[in-house]
């Protein structure tokens, strides 16, 4: 494939954009911190196979909608969410959904490359053991094999699996995160800032990953970086002081906005 | 910068310097006045640490070390069972007159008249009152030496073993000595003949409670010691993980929580002799266990434990980064599986260290077992925790209460062996916290 087509097929999938289908569909979501109200009414849809990335002020409420799309909220003490988030039909905030079937179906990688003290081989293995994906020794080679290379990181790492996970430097790290997310079948994967850590070589190779990723997953990325949302993703989120101040294509959204806010945003007035 | 330096005129830097310069000359004698401080807090430490060990070290080597005579005993058939009825009668060996084996070697050995009875009854002090056992013992155990002659090493008596290793002044005047002239003549002449020697002191790990300090040991202590550790860190240990587990990462942060927070910080500051009072209450007085019991001693060290251990897993499972929860959680993990695949197994060195120093704590505890009895003769080793026992730090308050000259150096030999028990706990703390620590 050269770089014509590909640059063609990206574009045909762009303009085609508005007739995927919706993967998650957020209505009226609000979240609550105690009695601080830290998201007001966002309604905000995920299509399919899409990478959209959620950009904002610090203290937008971007990351907080993010983890409102796997329950991570559901870990802090005094967190509540009204409103409703479907994945796929399926209501994730309905008491019959069990958050460990939720978190298999949506992974989530976080802003510091936290790869667990253990070797490469049982970072990977980790969340296939638990969801009981693979039993035997065959089995978990293959998804780890499987799993690193959709990472990019096999050719690095195929002579030391089983050394720690923790020595790897913070790009790789990175991308072992994303092996171990990406090992138990996750059909959306949830990125907080996942670069914001790394080196400018390392976050282009995420960068790469997260495009090459696209193909099989759906991906919601939240980001400080403009020119990341503006390379890595096809649909754009603005956010402001708990709003959702514009959701759109991502050329429209970095060339012709339609909302004032986010003109200046991009443009660096505030923020 | 080079145009900045240039520019900048020299009337504008002045003022600022020397406004500088006096701050600085304070800061820097504060810092070194503070350095001298430290340095002297450090060395009086020391200084009374060393005081300390010298003490009980100086005091406490020679109690590892145990006179004893060497004599040839004819078990006498006579003497032992004149009437031989002792293959009907085996209680006629347990009740035979074995000091008198003892007499009759001394006499031989130390050629004195049998008629002169003070100068027998000086010479039959000499070793210890113990004799009476060590040979029934052997007696006992292989009837087939009566009649015969065997080489039996005595223990000397506690005042001899005393006045051998030089500890007795024997410039004060006889009548007020507890050695006398013709007993340190015969001390010379066994030492010189090779009988009295010196040698290293098993019995002092061995015997239990006795008023004689030649036969006295702290057998029993270690073992009654031993039964309440295990007790401790069987009890202790999950009790105090789980109570952690649960309130560090389950239990609802509200105003219930907060108190028993509070009240688990107060209560490892609870001077230690209440909660002898509490088990004197609870354990003995309402559930009727046994008194003098390891069992309880156990217990009661065990809620003394129980905070420390409490703190200090507390303490190791929030030191554990919330980016390994989140990762763990992230992947669908329930929260048990994160605590005890992931946050559990980072915390173990913090939770192993405070269990060593809780146990290392409850090993030197005397206050709490004064009360619930464990300060007690105790002869016989306790073949169960049910039995009555003491610990090895109420041994060495026991024996510090004694007059004879050589229970000073064995409360000093105890305090060392109780020490080296603690180096090596403590050691083991280290090593566990190394072998287990790993980086994130």
């Amino acid at each position: 494939m050269n770089m014509m087509s590909e640059a063609a097929v990206e574009k045909a999938l762009d303009q085609k954009m508005n007739s995927v289908p919706y993967k998650m569909i957020g209505k009226d979501v609000s979240v609550y911190y105690g009695e601080k109200r830290a998201l007001f009414d966002v309604n905000l849809n995920v299509r399919e196979n899409t990478v959209t990335a959620l950009i904002g002020p610090s203290g937008c409420g971007k990351s907080t909608f993010l983890r409102t799309l796997n329950r991570m909220n559901d870990t802090i003490d005094n967190c509540r969410v009204t409103g409703k988030i479907t994945l796929d039909e399926d209501d994730i905030y309905d008491p019959n959904i069990d958050v460990v079937e939720l978190r298999a179906r949506v992974g989530m990688v976080f802003q510091k490359p936290n790869p667990f003290p253990k070797s490469i081989y049982d970072n990977v293995t980790y969340g296939p053991k638990i969801h009981g994906l693979a039993r035997t020794k065959a089995e978990f080679d293959q998804i780890v094999e499987l799993s690193l290379q959709k990472a990019g990181l096999w050719n690095e790492v195929k002579d030391r699996l089983h050394e720690p996970g923790t020595g790897l430097s913070g790009g790789q790290q990175q991308r072992l995160c994303i092996a171990r997310a990406v090992a138990v079948s996750p059909e959306v994967i949830l990125m907080d800032e996942p670069c914001s850590a790394l080196d400018p070589i390392a976050t282009a190779k995420v960068e790469e990953l997260i495009h090459e990723l696209r193909a099989n997953y759906t991906i919601v990325i939240v980001t400080h970086s403009m020119q990341q949302a503006a390379r890595v993703s096809q649909r754009t989120a603005m956010f402001h002081l708990g709003n959702l101040v514009e959701e759109n294509d991502t050329d429209k959204m970095f060339t012709n906005p339609d909302d004032q806010r986010t003109q200046d945003y991009i443009m660096g007035r505030f923020g | 910068m080079t145009e900045i330096t240039a520019s900048s005129p020299a009337t504008f830097v002045r003022p600022a310097q020397t406004r500088r310069d006096i701050g600085i000359k304070k800061r820097y004698r504060a810092e070194k006045r503070f350095r001298v401080y430290g340095v002297a807090a450090i060395l009086t430490g020391l200084f009374f640490l060393f005081v300390l060990l010298w003490t009980v070290v100086s005091n406490g080597y020679t109690a590892f070390l145990q006179t004893t005579i060497s004599l040839p005993i004819e078990f006498s058939e006579k003497v032992i069972d004149p009437k031989n009825e002792r293959a009907d009668n085996p209680a006629k060996l347990m009740t035979a007159n074995y000091p008198l084996l003892v007499r009759d070697a001394l006499v031989k050995a130390l050629n004195i008249d049998p008629a002169n009875r003070a100068l027998v009854k000086q010479a039959t002090d000499m070793v210890s009152a113990s004799a009476r056992t060590q040979l029934r013992d052997i007696v006992v155990a292989n009837p087939s030496v009566i009649g015969t002659t065997q080489t039996v090493s005595l223990l000397a008596e506690g005042n001899i073993d005393s006045a051998n290793k030089g500890q007795i002044d024997l410039t004060v005047a006889e009548a007020n000595r507890k050695v006398k002239d013709k007993q340190i003549e015969w001390m010379k002449m066994l030492s010189e003949s090779g009988s009295l020697t010196k040698s290293f002191n098993t019995g002092l790990f061995t015997y239990g409670a006795s008023s004689r300090p030649e036969a006295a040991g702290i057998g029993v202590a270690a073992l009654g010691s031993l039964y309440m550790m295990l007790i401790v860190l069987v009890l202790a240990l999950p009790i105090g993980v789980c109570a952690s587990i649960y309130l560090e990462e389950f239990a609802p942060k509200n105003r219930l929580t907060d108190l028993i927070e509070v009240n688990i910080n107060n209560l490892a500051a609870v001077p230690s002799i209440v909660y002898g009072l509490l088990g004197l209450a609870v354990f003995i007085n309402f559930a009727g266990m046994p008194r003098s019991a390891a069992l309880v001693g156990g217990l009661v060290l065990t809620l003394m434990t129980l905070p420390t251990i409490i703190i200090a897993t507390r303490a190791a499972l929030k030191a554990v980064p919330p980016s390994i929860r989140s990762a763990a959680l992230g992947l669908g993990a329930s929260k048990m599986q994160t605590i005890f695949h992931h946050v559990l197994p980072l915390a173990m060195p913090g939770v192993l260290t405070g269990t060593i120093i809780g146990l290392a704590h409850a090993l030197g505890e005397t206050a709490p077992l004064l009360l619930i009895g464990m300060v007690a003769f105790v002869v016989d080793y306790p073949g169960s925790p049910m039995e009555p026992s003491t610990a090895l730090p109420v041994q060495i308050y026991m024996w510090a209460n004694e007059a004879e000259r050589a229970f000073v150096e064995r409360t000093s030999g105890a305090i060392i062996i109780l020490l080296v028990f603690l180096v090596i706990m403590n050691l083991g703390a280290i090593l566990l916290r190394r072998r287990f620590e790993r980086r994130w």
